[in-house]
């Protein structure tokens, strides 16, 4: 029988829940990370015993740890527990939590400043790991979203990370500037049908597409419509929340955008708008049902200034038409009194037949759905507030 | 013999559960004392201070002899009773919420 394990990042640490492919009993461990903030955790697809988190505090910073055994032991790559490897003159060689922007003539030298909320120019700072995002092919390799916005490549299991600079390099790199929650890359989506394809995006300054590997990128904004910019529809400048694709059709892309749920069938290069019947547009996860490519999933949430479900009734949002006739789940979910926030990397599926659904709330409960959204469970209830959850399907 | 007192969450990164002791020559300074420090337990590079220009991390306090000197310079001459041991070197995270 399938097990299935669900990954949550919280604001205290990070947590692994259990089940079968029945998905009707739950065993919480404890806690790993104790205390420390855990903003992404994520299996290689290829190697699922491979799992790497990203740990970060505003004391010690960024850590990158990583489990070769399904998560019950960790290291900081390049380290097993006790290590105490320098180099010959005594400095230390750990570089897994170094995220050095690229300041080097050939590629990084004009990479020096974006823009701060009041219009000036600031350096570029790096903050923390948002999102990690294992390689299709390779467990050593991950790609890493930081803030401020960069994407970092690792091809050594995470020992070291490179930055690939053309994206910030992108002659719109100077006008990108934070969101309120900083100025983060925080989706990071890979072609399964093109090795040399990349989506990601960032807040609030859109999406990008690389068609070379990551060498140079486009901006891919083109139908995107922001009222809180001076340009509606400018190139860049969209606070763009989350984007989710169905690995057989890579090609359709679907966004919730910080206002309006958007919709590609042309790998980014036109956008339009399927948010239809939703009680808000608002809202910041998205993701797509695992053998449906046209059936989506999202949770609207009341905006600009309060952040929680709309009437307090929290609802999930699914159309079965890519987009639009959207429908409310609310079976087994709080109908009343409910005010929490769903963070943009709290929600995912699993790959089981009926597809399961999970999302994480700032209250800390988990949610589950073993129907694909007809039903949820809390599956755990008494977290601190979650910001991420992942998904995998052990054989 | 210079003792140093890392923080609870960074004697776990460093799988210790007891202050540490670094020998060093020289002039004793934080940054000699952060360099060594590292050296011995490279999974605190980029905890204390960061990986790229060194300079403290903002919730990071650095305590000697009773005294906050984290807005010391790093690389001046800390107290004897550090070089002898008698008072230990603290790293310590301030208190920021949270």
């Amino acid at each position: 029988m399938s097990k299935v394990q669900v990954f949550v990042g919280t604001k205290k640490g990070a947590f692994i829940l259990t089940s079968d492919s029945k998905r009707a009993k739950w065993d919480v461990s404890d806690p790993f990370f104790a205390g420390w903030e855990i903003y992404h955790m994520k299996g290689s697809p290829v190697d699922p015993n491979r799992i790497y988190v990203s740990q970060t505090s505003g004391w010690f910073g960024q850590i990158i740890q990583r489990s070769d055994d399904g998560g019950k032991t960790w290291f900081q790559p390049g380290f097993k527990p006790g290590d105490s490897t320098t180099t010959p003159d005594g400095m230390p060689v750990t570089e897994s939590n170094k995220f050095a922007y690229d300041t080097s003539d050939a590629e990084g030298k004009p990479l020096s400043t974006h823009q701060y909320f009041d219009g000036t120019q600031r350096p570029w700072e790096f903050k923390r790991v948002w999102h990690l995002e294992p390689s299709l092919t390779d467990p050593d390799t991950v790609y890493a979203g930081v803030e401020d916005a960069a994407l970092f490549k690792t091809t050594d299991g995470g020992k070291s990370w490179k930055e690939l600079s053309g994206l910030r390099g992108h002659s719109t790199g100077p006008k990108w500037s934070p969101g309120a929650g900083g100025m983060g890359l925080h989706t990071i989506i890979l072609d399964p049908n093109n090795k040399d394809r990349i989506y990601i995006a960032i807040s609030a300054a859109g999406v990008f597409r690389t068609d070379n590997g990551g060498k140079t990128w486009n901006p891919i904004n083109k139908g995107l419509s922001s009222q809180y910019i001076p340009d509606p529809n400018a190139e860049v400048g969209h606070c763009v929340h989350r984007i989710a694709m169905h690995p057989t059709r890579p090609d359709v892309l679907y966004m919730q955008k910080h206002w309006d749920v958007m919709r590609t069938n042309n790998s980014g290069d036109l956008w339009t708008e399927v948010s239809d019947n939703l009680p808000s547009d608002f809202g910041f996860v998205i993701d797509v049902h695992a053998h449906e490519p046209e059936t989506i999933y999202v949770i609207p949430i009341k905006s600009d200034s309060e952040h929680f479900p709309p009437d307090g009734k929290l609802r999930v949002y699914r159309s079965r038409t890519g987009g639009n006739n959207w429908e409310a789940l609310t079976k087994g979910l709080p109908q009343k009194d409910c005010y929490v926030n769903i963070l943009r990397e709290a929600m995912s599926v699993d790959t089981l037949d009926p597809c399961g659904i999970y999302f994480g709330t700032t209250g800390g409960q988990v949610y589950a759905s073993a129907d694909g959204g007809d039903s949820w469970n809390a599956i755990v209830q008494n977290l601190p507030p979650v910001y991420s959850v992942e998904v995998q399907v052990l054989k | 013999m210079i003792r140093v007192v890392l923080p609870y969450h960074l004697r776990n990164l460093a799988h210790i559960n007891s202050e540490v002791q670094l020998e060093i020559s020289g002039h004793i300074t934080i940054n000699a004392i952060l360099n060594s420090l590292e050296a011995r337990y490279p999974m605190l590079a980029g905890t204390i201070r960061d990986h790229v220009n060194k300079q403290r991390r903002p919730f990071v306090r650095y305590y000697v002899c009773g005294e906050d000197i984290s807005l010391e310079q790093p690389d001046a001459q800390l107290p004897p009773q550090i070089l002898s041991g008698k008072e230990p070197f603290v790293i310590l995270g301030a208190i920021a919420g949270g």
